[in-house]
């Protein structure tokens, strides 16, 4: 026998560990046994028992979001590969480098309709950036490398590896990560330089610049943050960004207009709206983003940075497109606008800085305090107050909390803010902080949830507590899927159908039976003292935040509309919500 | 890249634009594994584009390339998303534009069987003679012809057959290749 002959299973932690994976998130079952005896065999992998599969994706998400490492995920073959397809969508659309090994019944079964079989890479081919059935133990090494590679090079994306159960038995030779790319997948990283020129180019004609940044440059990695930083240092062009890019550029950084889109800032999308050149890095253009697209920033020259050549002219034309990784290309950019010793319009960039001091004296995001009640949004500005000077992470759920999170806690630097964009999926956060704390052991990781959101993935409390991860589960509790009654008032004449979460759990009883340590704040007074409390607990928590009710997500661009027909808060009484939307805008999502 | 799709000035009325849909064949160089088919199908399912003509065949057979050719149309924003999102498959090797590339070649083959007797059978025979239509069956009461060439010229002959005794029909689907001594990248 060969010296490197080993099992599949062996081969399966073997290429973990030479990947240098110290933690995987998973749950057994008949499929996978093999590779659990081999689990328990050995100690430079940590595993971590989660309790739905579903809960394994998210935290490897909140895992690789907050590393930028690769987020790897072990599931049994049958429900525990479709428990994990949510996940794998979240990955595949917010680009989150995961691999996603399940078990697969035994290869002469399939097809048969064996116990426990399903299609998985059938199912899992549309929710995948790649994905492999594996059939011969001697190509499990080489595979399992190559889904590395794919995962994280180019735009990022969960790569899933069904292996057969009889692979995992059956002997076979190793192969080291060395020299494995893919044979024939290669990115293009480095951007075509003429395109870099016409960008500078472009941006040294503009009047009124915007840089509007996303999700890409937190892929890219620190380096891009800090090249983004450079680069509005050097040109002093105001700078926005997506719910997926949220600290790439620092909150309190000067240029920073906060972040655009359906509930973004009204001074970020009226600077979008009138702007002569757009930047856009690492963006999409995703329909949150643009509102009515033939209505999106009418008069401006657009450049586009994206790895991904298929996200260029998409929905938007642009004028430069550059494929690139976003580090790359910033560097090419800041190096010719420097050989080129480039200068902004400085009288006209002054004029479009007062405009926009203009927008932002409107105050977009006032809200109306009260005394008695606890405003959802005054619970995430104490709660960035009383959090802001640690080291700490934040998730999400989905649904108003996510928006008031994106708008009222102020990210400073990349990789500390994990949500789910571009699917929003309700139950991504609680799954996500124990990730991002299994990574981040002695940080503060808050999930800021919904009261719905949170149920759906509650089950993960038991995970924290098993692994001793002091999880925050931060509720705004108002009772309601607020996000979904928010539509029902705008667009459904307030007819509230099933949009009312009755029956909830006491969270502080329920955070009791999980051994966890349950609090309630229900007013105003009472709240900061009740974070710090929450903030000193070395256990998880689960935070029982009862909120207004009925409080709305402002400002809001409504769906059919432009950037430049934003609703404020103040402007809508709650009785005349639902006549701003018309007709076509409520065919829309 | 897209250099020739930009417009002149930079508005966006992408929905008022009036559709003018055209017709491309693409030919798709993919690694011949498990599943690259249905990653191509799915694709074009999934987001809704036109499949016209598929065809698929192992080129290579020492590395395991196959070559796929499909036929789609679209408006031009539209196939340059196709070619796109072929691109940035895994399997994908590279995807060229034989409409776009114009100088190509297309061909398909097909196989159409017609019975009759009489003045039909006799007229049958002069229009292939006329196509360059092969006889690969005969029968007393039937033949099966065999025709190359452009998917219009097959369709023509296809649609002068239907009235002298059509019964059946088997196409292959669009293959092509560009002229000259390059070849694809592969
Ligand atoms: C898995 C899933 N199902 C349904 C939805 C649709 N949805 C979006 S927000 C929302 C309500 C969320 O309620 P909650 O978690 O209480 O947050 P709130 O809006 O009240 O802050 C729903 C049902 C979703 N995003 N994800
Ligand atoms: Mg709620």
């Amino acid at each position: 026998m060969a010296t490197n002959e080993m099992t599949g299973a062996e081969i399966v932690l073997k290429a973990l560990t030479d990947q240098g994976v110290d933690t995987v998130f998973g749950y057994p079952g008949g499929a996978v046994l093999p590779i659990y005896d081999e689990i328990f065999q050995q100690e430079k992998v940590e595993h971590i028992l989660v309790r739905h599969e579903q809960g394994a994706t998210h935290a490897a998400e909140g895992y690789a979001r907050s590393t930028g490492k690769c987020g790897v995920v072990l599931v049994t073959s049958g429900p525990g590969a479709t428990n994990a397809v949510t996940g794998l969508t979240d990955a595949l659309l917010d680009s989150i480098p995961m691999v996603c090994i399940t078990g697969q019944v035994p290869t002469h079964l399939i097809g048969s309709d064996a116990f426990q079989e399903c299609d998985t890479v059938g199912i899992t081919r549309p929710c995948t950036k790649h994905n492999y059935l594996v059939k011969d133990v001697n190509d499990l090494a080489r595979i399992l490398h190559e889904a590395f590679y794919v995962a994280t090079h180019g735009r990022p994306g969960p790569v899933v590896v069904d292996i057969p159960k009889d692979v995992q038995f059956a002997k076979g030779r190793y192969v080291g990560p060395k020299n494995i790319e893919h044979k024939t997948y290669r990115p293009q990283v480095k951007a075509d330089q003429a395109a870099i020129r016409a960008a500078v180019e472009l941006i040294a004609t503009a009047k009124r610049p915007v840089l509007y940044t996303g999700g890409g440059v937190i892929n890219s990695g620190p380096t891009a943050s800090k090249l983004l930083r450079d680069f509005v240092e050097m040109t002093n062009i105001p700078i926005t960004s997506t719910l997926m890019g949220l600290g790439a550029y620092p909150a309190s950084g000067k240029n920073w207009l906060g972040m655009l889109g359906m509930h973004g800032m009204y001074e970020a999308n009226m600077v979008m709206h009138d702007c002569d050149v757009m930047i856009c890095v690492g963006a999409r253009f995703d329909d949150r983003i643009t509102g009515r697209l033939n209505a999106f920033s009418p008069n401006s020259k657009k450049i586009h940075i994206d790895i991904d050549p298929s996200s260029i002219n998409k929905t938007v034309r642009v004028d430069v497109p550059i494929v690139a990784d976003v580090a790359h290309a910033l560097e090419d950019m800041i190096r010719v606008w420097k050989s080129k010793s480039v200068v902004l319009d400085k009288k006209a960039l002054d004029t479009w800085w007062k405009q926009i001091d203009g927008w932002r004296a409107k105050n977009c995001l006032k809200y109306k305090q009260n005394a008695d009640v606890i405003m959802p949004q005054y619970a995430v500005e104490r709660l960035y107050e009383l959090t802001k000077d640690k080291n700490t992470y934040i998730t999400t759920e989905v649904g108003q909390h996510q928006m008031w999170a994106a708008q009222f806690y102020r990210f400073e630097e990349p990789n500390r803010w994990m949500t789910s964009g571009g699917l929003g999926t309700m139950g991504y956060g609680l799954p996500a902080a124990v990730g991002v704390q299994q990574a981040h052991p002695d940080a503060l990781v808050i999930d800021i949830a919904g009261d719905a959101s949170v149920l759906m993935t509650m089950q993960e409390m038991s995970t924290a507590i098993q692994y001793e991860l002091p999880i925050k589960i931060f509720i705004l509790n108002n009772q309601h899927m607020g996000m979904v009654r928010q539509w029902q008032q705008l667009l459904h004449g307030n007819r509230l159908s099933h949009s009312y979460t009755e029956a909830l759990p006491d969270f502080v009883k329920l955070a009791e039976a999980y051994g966890c340590v349950g609090i309630r704040a229900t007013k105003p007074a009472e709240l900061d003292d009740a974070i710090k409390e929450m903030i000193k607990t070395p256990h998880p928590v689960l935070f029982d935040c009862r909120v207004a009710n009925l409080a709305n997500c402002f400002p809001m661009i409504p769906s059919g509309k432009a950037h430049n027909e934003m609703i404020l808060g103040e402007e809508v009484a709650d009785e005349d919500v639902g006549s701003v939307i018309d007709a076509k805008g409520k065919m829309l999502v | 890249m897209n250099a020739h799709l930009q417009p002149s000035g930079s508005a966006y009325f992408l929905d008022t634009v009036k559709p003018d849909v055209e017709t491309h064949a693409l030919a798709v160089i993919v690694d011949n594994e498990p599943g690259v088919l249905a990653r191509v199908i799915g694709l074009f399912s999934g987001r809704g584009y036109n499949i016209e003509s598929l065809t698929v065949s192992e080129t290579q057979h020492e590395r395991h390339i196959s070559r796929i050719t499909i036929v789609t149309s679209g408006t031009p924003v539209v196939i340059e998303q196709i070619k796109n999102q072929l691109g940035r498959m895994v399997p994908v090797h590279s995807v060229a534009d034989l409409t776009v590339q114009g100088n190509s070649i297309t061909r398909e083959l097909a196989m159409v069987k017609v019975a009759g007797q009489g003045e039909k059978r006799v007229e049958a025979l002069r229009l292939a003679d006329a196509f360059r239509a092969r006889v690969i069956d005969a029968g007393t009461s039937s033949f099966i012809f065999e025709i190359t060439g452009k998917s219009d010229k097959v369709e023509q002959f296809i649609s002068l057959m239907v009235p002298l005794g059509l019964v059946e029909v088997a196409r292959t689907g669009v293959a092509g290749i560009t002229r000259g001594p390059e070849g694809m990248k592969d």
